[in-house]
């Protein structure tokens, strides 16, 4: 019954969300389908810095708004994607890059999970090994003496 | 010695990565560094605020050490800031040079005439076409500029006295000395 009751004010969630994503690309007009979908895809890709958890696609920040601007002109300009991207990224900085690109200062990004697993993966490796291997606890000759008298010492004597 | 490296690799392991995350929790995700430190102003040429027959362009921040100044009447911070800016201009006689940024011309005269006018000059940005070629995602934002036209410094968010007398203020002593 709950869920019945909720299913409307989910679906109107829903389509309030898809409106609101809907009217950030309303002011723009495409020659083909093509090119909003490659317009939606390069906005998708770039953060918006004043909300820095959403998009330049989704947000309804105003230096949002410039920037989706910006990039429909240079896109209509026939600037190709790359060039859009090196534009932002020379007055921005890669924090405008939600995939931040593979360069030295990012080589512990890119890589540290890897080599984190890589390092587990070894050390798990050599633990089960130990544990696979027969016990190498074998006592010298000179030890098993020792323990033997303190097992001698420790019964009654007359006891077998 | 085998031993005692089993036992306190892991706790060494667990103080490098304490100390990374405590690193972390004092960076400010909001202060994004800026390209363009080290590089030449952006070139720009807009109205001024005052006399829109003017022009103010990059070549008014060569010859002498400058604060590039993002505000906006709409900036709660700004007013904050302002008082700072009023003092610098006063007691450091600094060339303050105002980007006024998605601003309407005549809030920003009013402003000017009632809280002061710290700035040599103001660049109108009213589209905030410039402010994109300065990288401004948020006001106040302030640049240090050499005398050369170099960018040396950003500073993201209101000066307060503490970060001026800590961060600026040598940063453009020593920019003074400089050739």
């Amino acid at each position: 019954m709950i869920r019945l009751r909720l299913t409307p004010v989910l679906l109107g969630v829903l389509l309030w969300i898809a409106s609101a994503a809907a009217s950030t690309l309303a002011e723009f007009k495409f020659d083909s389908p093509a090119q909003e979908q490659q317009f939606r895809e390069l906005t998708e890709e770039l953060r918006c810095l004043v909300c820095q958890n959403e998009s330049l696609a989704g947000s309804q920040a105003e230096l949002a708004q410039d920037l989706r601007r910006e990039v429909y002109q240079m896109m209509r300009a026939g600037k190709s994607r790359e060039e859009v991207i090196n534009f932002l990224v020379a007055r921005y900085g890669d924090f405008v890059l939600y995939s931040p690109p593979l360069k030295p200062s990012t080589y512990v990004l890119w890589f540290g999970p890897l080599v984190l697993v890589v390092v587990g993966a070894v050390l798990l490796w050599r633990v089960l090994r130990r544990k696979q291997a027969p016990a190498q606890d074998d006592l010298s000759t000179a030890e098993q003496q020792r323990l033997q008298a303190l097992f001698d010492a420790d019964r009654p004597p007359g006891n077998p | 010695m085998k031993s005692y490296l089993r036992f306190f690799l892991p706790l060494l392991v667990f103080v490098g990565i304490a100390l990374f995350l405590f690193r972390g929790l004092a960076i400010d995700p909001r202060k994004v560094p800026s390209p363009l430190v080290g590089k030449p102003a952006p070139s720009f040429a807009l109205p001024e605020l005052r006399d829109p027959t003017r022009t103010v362009s990059n070549a008014d921040l060569l010859g002498q050490v400058s604060l590039l100044n993002v505000w906006a009447t709409w900036c709660v911070s700004c007013r904050a800031e302002h008082k700072e800016l009023m003092r610098l201009a006063r007691e450091d006689g600094l060339q303050i040079i105002g980007l006024n940024y998605k601003d309407e011309r005549n809030d920003a005269l009013q402003w000017l005439r009632q809280y002061g006018d710290p700035y040599r000059m103001n660049a109108f940005d009213q589209d905030g076409r410039v402010g994109i070629d300065w990288g401004v995602y948020g006001t106040p934002e302030t640049f240090v500029v050499d005398r050369k036209g170099i960018i040396r410094y950003k500073q993201i968010g209101p000066i307060s006295r503490e970060e001026w007398e800590a961060t600026l203020r040598p940063l453009v002593q020593q920019l003074k000395v400089e050739s």
